[in-house]
């Protein structure tokens, strides 16, 4: 190593907060090029955030960094120097696309660092033969084990040929044998590109002992740094996790004991849990293959295996989670049902993930726990206090758990399974992230349930030290059971050495492997000096929003729920709504109170009952009765005809008939006053013909009315064009609304921060498949309207389309924008609900016309896009316009677009904080 | 039966900490409550308001000045002068939905009793004011040519007198229609969402899991959830009534407030075990988006709140008996427009009551078949 060059990496006085909380504290630290060096530490210590810091993923907030021969909080730098670094984020295969197949996913990236189609294939070839994942390019990343997933996430680091290799955590939740083959894979990269630098953390303390330097970490500190060596002799300890938990401790290793399961005496030989021949089928993937074991009561049953392998499958299936496909379980003497609430009171299960209420506090879980398991309302103070005390929760207890670390939420989620003094615990892997001091404590607790009061305890776990203190262990891969016996037995089993390699040995039985460094592989990354292409800006510009906007086509096409919901969801409204919103008032109901009985009254009633408009109902008995079948809602209009009607008729005497309107929709109260009229006027010209044999004259002039567009004024036709411009505006912003923020949610817009692409973009290769999606939809409802209703555009169709294409632009630009600011899917969609049907639906020209608008309403329809598409899509549709009419329109609803767009490019940060 | 309650109790308590703990949602719930509501019951005009006309004067008669002056305001604009030539242009536009087209010689003409023809343009895009508005215009002409003619007398040859009187709403004012709509419309979206949504997190969270190994049953946490989130909505629309419609928006509330709040908690129940339902089937966040999107458009504007629902085919008509929107916005008219008591609206509530049990059974018979399906 040349002192004299400089540094990778140089950290200094790096702080880092969120809120209230520091994650870093003061760190400094260097790392050389061409090193390999592993940062050690449980989860919650900085581990992420340092690294996260290091590649300019996360914006700096106090302290220098220096990545690559220059300033990473200058954007300049980071521009120039991201497509040299690769950064894989923590969580497994967080960054990869689950529907994607392996060779999409890594296609993504290759097209994203602006890689040649020639180029992507040769390197993709070459890593796919160098990380076995050469039999399956076409497999769904989901569909992985997450063994293989970690290395595909390799693959697509390294697929641009990087100067700095940042890798956090990845081998995580990864059974023994992928990890010892990932590490193999690491040396065979490194021995093939010796300038390249990697910079590791890891949990596993067994891990770190494989790397040249190593930073230990702890609570936002460096607590060591240096080889392997160094820190043993510093901490005067024998492994380094012995280390870490003195050097946490601040005291020698030696004052304190790691800890040792007590013997196991028999209690019982009953079983407390028995499954035979247990299988559970997903479709056609069968995820748990024929399990059967015994777990006697009292005894600590280990379970190992990787993710993915079926352990958290079986455990569910035991709890009554889920169902079982075929076989059978029992738990303490009774088949497992999912209905039975008696044995559910002496079970204790803890999941994987952190499943209690992240919104509540410490306590209050606690206590809700206490209250849903009927601890009696006396004893559960006393108990809450006890399990705070017990589980060293008490100093948070009044904290939410999303503010804490792992490790303190794993312990709380322990202390709510132990509340009810379960005689059967089912824990599935408690200790993932937590560190060693802290796993210690939790075995001493299990340890003192099992010895001390006979409890039961089923737990899964990764930690070959932690799988040697039960007394019994099962090895399960691929759905199958490969070894149930003492740690002993199966390590004497294999002959081996430790657990590990017997282990090991049961999965490359189990998978035909012959052994893992035998087989000489292509290096995986080229030797060749890397020909990325000098082409334009613009050019490279274009190349990554095609990956963006392509691969989000492949996650769209592969989710046909979604596509479905959103192409036919369309058209069924469009059918719904076409037949049913209607504004022809007919079916008017009315009732006569008819007092005279005459032949007069009898011919009025007459000419009501056979206008189209009314329906008659039978007739009013009393005056109470009006008011009675009004209030009810029976009938709209009440008439009532006075006594002597016939006869003040005839004599001229002028009878008053009263109509009584139910008012409570004034829209049709108005229309059926209007009917009135006419019935009333026909029946006075049709007396005075019988009368007179002539019409009187009544009126001085003739009103020709002429009803434009519709002539047969008929509701579809001033509908559906406005029906047609809401779902154009509702579903793209709602799709594209989800877009963002659901990266978010899944962890994989860290390939944005990572990557040469900018937020522009990022944002405008999303955005583009939605555009394509709600044109199409826009096409087919078109074709529909027409088809179904008649409703043909009268205009120029051109003219529509490019009005309903910049329509959808602005629609998918204001769900980007929604998608950029709100934190949660839920929020998304209740913020794209609101935002979009207020006032597509009543301030732009749907139901009610534009011209009538007042006030904030007026405001509301101008200052948004759907008001300004309905001119359009009215006037094309039945007014039969042309392009001419639209310029105004058209100009209008492309600035909406830029001008959601500017605005989401603004809450959108390339880092994160 | 006492677990049970004191399970959902429990569970209820959680489900408020929970939204409580999220502001951007109770933003949203607030802003849906007020603002929108304020501004769609000012905004929207359904009566004939405002609207605006033109009027072609090829006679400069004062016959034809004076019909000129007889549109007033608030029912219509001032009319503009256009010439013929410019009809197509601004009808086309949806500047003026009525256009009025007075002849050359149309006062002579009136004068000597020729009947004279004006021809009335009506932009029938705008079906809520086309109809109504049409008739407005044309007994406007009809009045002002009668009174310019001193003829008086055409009442007294009509032999009967019609008196139209309107009850609940004498003025037909849109306001006092629009501003409840609004509160209803909103109860059911938000109702929909916020408790679908809601099941859909605890789902992605892994949180329903948990809550199913310990001795409770889906019937208590899907109960919590609508207790819970219904209790919010009911709060949010008992004080959308006082203040921003009763206070604010002045207008008056017939019935018994109480009797609608009641009403309401068992629509509330009703819509939010659709939602519940709706969750049940779809896989994702995006999924169920989708799935309830036209799922609470139908409702809403299918309710008879938006467009009266006797003109609706029959076989639609038919179909909505199975919309909870429908039969609420029935009770909710009788209640606050009507003033109609607890024995007039007892079947609608009945109905409520019969098809949120109905959606609730079918929710939770799909409760744990869900849970394996995200597998």
């Amino acid at each position: 190593m040349l002192v004299s060059e400089a540094p990778a990496i140089d950290v200094s006085d790096v702080t880092h907060r969120y809120g209230a909380v520091t994650a870093l504290k003061d760190v400094s630290v260097s790392v050389p090029v061409g090193a390999a060096t592993a940062i050690v530490g449980p989860d919650g210590v900085g581990k992420s955030t340092l690294l996260g810091l290091i590649a300019g993923v996360r914006r700096l907030q106090s302290g220098a960094i220096r990545t690559l021969e220059g300033d990473i909080a200058k954007a300049a730098h980071r521009d120039a120097v991201s497509p040299r670094i690769a950064y894989m984020p923590q969580g497994l295969g967080r960054n990869l696309y689950p529907t994607l197949s392996v060779y999409e996913n890594i296609d993504f990236f290759g097209r994203l660092f602006g890689l040649a189609a020639s180029e992507r294939h040769a390197r993709i070839a070459r890593l796919l033969a160098a990380t076995g994942l050469e039999p399956f390019p076409d497999r769904p990343a989901g569909k992985l084990s997450g063994g293989m997933r970690q290395k595909l996430s390799l693959c697509c680091s390294l697929i641009h040929d990087p100067d700095l290799l940042i890798l956090d955590e990845p081998t995580t939740g990864v059974d023994p044998l992928s990890r010892r083959q990932f590490w193999a894979l690491i040396d065979e990269i490194r021995a093939d590109r010796p300038g390249l630098t990697v910079l590791v953390s890891t949990a596993y303390m067994e891990e770190a002992e494989l790397f040249d330097r190593l930073i230990v970490m702890d609570a936002g500190c460096v607590l060591a740094d240096g080889s392997m060596a160094d820190i043993l002799a510093r901490a005067g300890a024998n492994t380094l996790e012995e280390a870490y938990v003195a050097l946490q401790a601040g005291s020698e290793a030696g004052t304190r004991t790691a800890f040792h399961m007590p013997p196991r005496t028999a209690r019982s030989d009953r079983p407390a849990i028995v499954a035979e021949n247990l299988t559970r089928k997903f479709g056609d993937f069968t995820a748990v293959d024929g399990v059967s074991f015994s777990i006697e009561q009292g005894e600590v049953f280990g379970f190992l295996g990787s993710n993915g392998c079926g352990k958290t499958t079986t455990m569910k299936m035991l709890t009554g989670l889920l169902g079982i496909t075929e076989g059978r379980a029992e738990l303490l003497g009774r088949p497992v049902q999912a209905a039975e609430l008696e044995t559910r009171m002496r079970v204790g299960y803890m999941s994987q993930s952190f499943s209690l209420y992240e919104e509540l506090t410490v306590r209050a879980n606690l206590v809700l726990h206490a209250r849903l398991y009927r601890i009696p309302a006396k004893e559960l103070g006393p108990r809450v206090d006890e399990a705070l005390q017990e589980f060293d929760l008490a100093a948070v207890a009044d904290q939410q758990p999303m503010r804490l670390p792992l490790g303190v939420r794993q312990r709380l989620q322990l202390a709510a399974a132990c509340l009810h003094h379960p005689e059967v615990l089912i824990l599935d892997e408690p200790t993932s992230g937590v560190d060693p001091a802290a796993r210690d404590m939790f075995w001493r607790i299990l340890g003192d349930l099992s010895r001390h009061e006979g409890v039961t305890i089923f737990v899964s776990t990764h930690f070959m030290n932690e799988a040697e203190r039960c007394d019994r262990v099962s090895l399960m891969h691929g759905g199958k059971l490969l070894a149930i016996g003492s740690p002993q037995q199966i390590t004497a089993s294999k002959g081996a050495a430790t657990l590990e390699d017997a282990f090991i040995a049961y999965l490359q039985e189990a998978d035909n492997e012959p052994s893992t460094d035998a087989a000489p592989r292509q290096p995986p990354v080229a030797a060749q000096p890397s020909t990325r292409r000098a082409s334009g800006r613009l050019r490279a510009s274009l190349g990554r929003t095609w990956a963006f906007a392509r691969r989000e086509v492949l996650e769209l096409a592969r989710d046909r729920i979604r596509l479905a919901f959103a192409l036919v969801g369309p058209l069924i409204l469009l059918v719904t709504l076409g037949y049913g919103t209607t504004f022809d008032v007919e079916n008017l109901t009315f009732a006569v109170f008819d007092r005279d009985q005459s032949i007069e009254s009898g011919r009025l009633v007459e000419s009501f009952s056979s206008s189209r408009y009314f329906k008659e109902q039978p007739p009013l008995s009393s005056e109470a009765a009006i008011d009675r079948r009004l209030l009810a809602g029976e009938l709209r209009v009440a008439i009532d005809i006075p006594p002597n009607f016939g006869r003040d008729l005839i004599n001229g005497n002028k009878p008053e008939v009263a109509f009584f309107l139910d008012g409570a929709n004034p829209f049709r109260a108005e229309t059926a006053r209007g009917y009135l009229q006419g019935v009333v006027m026909s029946y006075v010209e049709d007396l005075s013909l019988q009368t007179y044999g002539e019409v009187p004259d009544l009126t001085p002039l003739q009103v020709d009315t002429r009803f434009r567009y519709n002539q047969d004024f008929r509701s579809v036709f001033a509908i559906t064009p406005g029906t047609i411009m809401l779902f154009l505006i509702l579903f793209p912003a709602m799709l594209s609304a989800l877009g963002v923020v659901r990266e978010r949610e899944v962890g994989s817009i860290s390939n944005l921060y990572a990557s040469p692409a900018t937020v522009g973009e990022f944002l405008l290769g999303k955005q583009a498949p939605y555009i394509l999606l709600g044109f199409s939809s826009f096409l087919s409802l078109v074709a529909l309207d027409g088809l179904l209703f008649g409703v043909t555009v009268k205009g120029s169709p051109a003219a529509l389309a490019l009005g309903a294409f910049l329509y959808i632009f602005a629609a998918t630009a204001l769900g980007t924008l929604i998608s950029s600011f709100v934190r949660t899917q839920i929020a998304a969609i209740i913020a794209s609900a609101i935002i979009t049907t207020v006032p597509a639906i009543n301030f732009s020209g749907y139901l009610y016309p534009a011209a009538t608008l007042e006030g904030a309403g007026r405001f509301m329809g101008m200052g948004f896009p759907s008001l300004w598409f309905q001119n359009v899509s009215l006037g094309a549709i039945t007014k039969a316009r042309d392009f001419a009419a639209f310029y105004r329109e058209y100009l209008v609803l492309f600035a909406f677009g830029v001008g959601y767009l500017a605005v989401a490019r603004l809450f959108l940060r390339k880092q994160e904080a | 039966m006492a677990g049970w309650l004191s399970n959902v109790f429990r569970l209820g308590l959680k489900e408020l900490a929970s939204l409580a703990a999220d502001t951007v949602l109770a933003a949203f719930i607030v802003y849906s409550f007020s603002f929108a509501v304020f501004s769609q019951a000012t905004g929207i005009k359904t009566e004939v308001a405002n609207a605006p006309v033109a009027i072609v004067d090829s006679d400069h008669s004062l016959l034809s000045t004076r019909i000129r002056d007889g549109f007033l305001q608030p029912y219509f604009r001032r009319p503009a002068l256009i010439d013929r030539s410019g009809i197509d242009d601004v009808m086309d536009r949806g500047v003026y939905t009525f256009v009025l087209d007075i002849p050359p010689r149309f006062e002579a003409d009136v004068l000597l009793g020729r009947h004279p023809s004006v021809q009335l343009n009506v932009d029938a895009t705008a079906m809520t004011q086309a109809g109504v508005g049409g008739a407005y215009v044309e007994s406007i002409v009809q009045q002002e040519t009668r009174d310019y003619l001193h003829t008086h007398g055409v009442d007294d040859q009509i032999p009967l007198t019609a008196v139209a009187r309107t009850f609940f709403n004498p003025n037909l004012e849109g306001l006092r229609f629009e501003a409840i709509m609004a509160v209803l419309q909103n109860i059911t979206m938000l109702s929909m969402l916020l408790v679908g949504a809601a099941v859909i997190r605890e789902r992605e969270h892994g949180t329903i899991e948990h809550l199913l190994v310990m001795p409770v049953r889906p019937s208590e946490i899907a109960a919590a959830k609508i207790l819970a989130n219904g209790l919010a909505i009911l709060v949010a629309t008992g004080l959308s009534l006082l203040i921003v419609v009763e206070h604010l928006l002045h207008v008056p509330i017939q019935g018994s407030i109480f009797l609608f709040l009641g009403g309401t908690a068992v629509y509330l129940f009703a819509i939010a075990s659709l939602g519940i339902l709706l969750a049940t089937i779809a896989n994702t966040m995006p999924q169920f988006a989708l799935l309830a999107m036209p799922v609470f458009l139908v409702l809403n504007m299918l309710s008879g709140g938006v467009t009266p629902l006797e003109s609706m085919p029959e076989p639609l008509q038919l179909a909505v008996q199975a919309s909870p929107a429908m039969h609420f916005v029935k009770f909710a008219q009788s209640v606050l427009y009507r003033g109609a008591g607890a024995d007039v609206v007892w079947p609608q509530i009945a109905v409520l009551s019969l098809l949120g049990t109905v959606f609730l059974a079918i929710a939770l018979s799909r409760f744990r078949a869900m849970l394996a399906r995200v597998q």
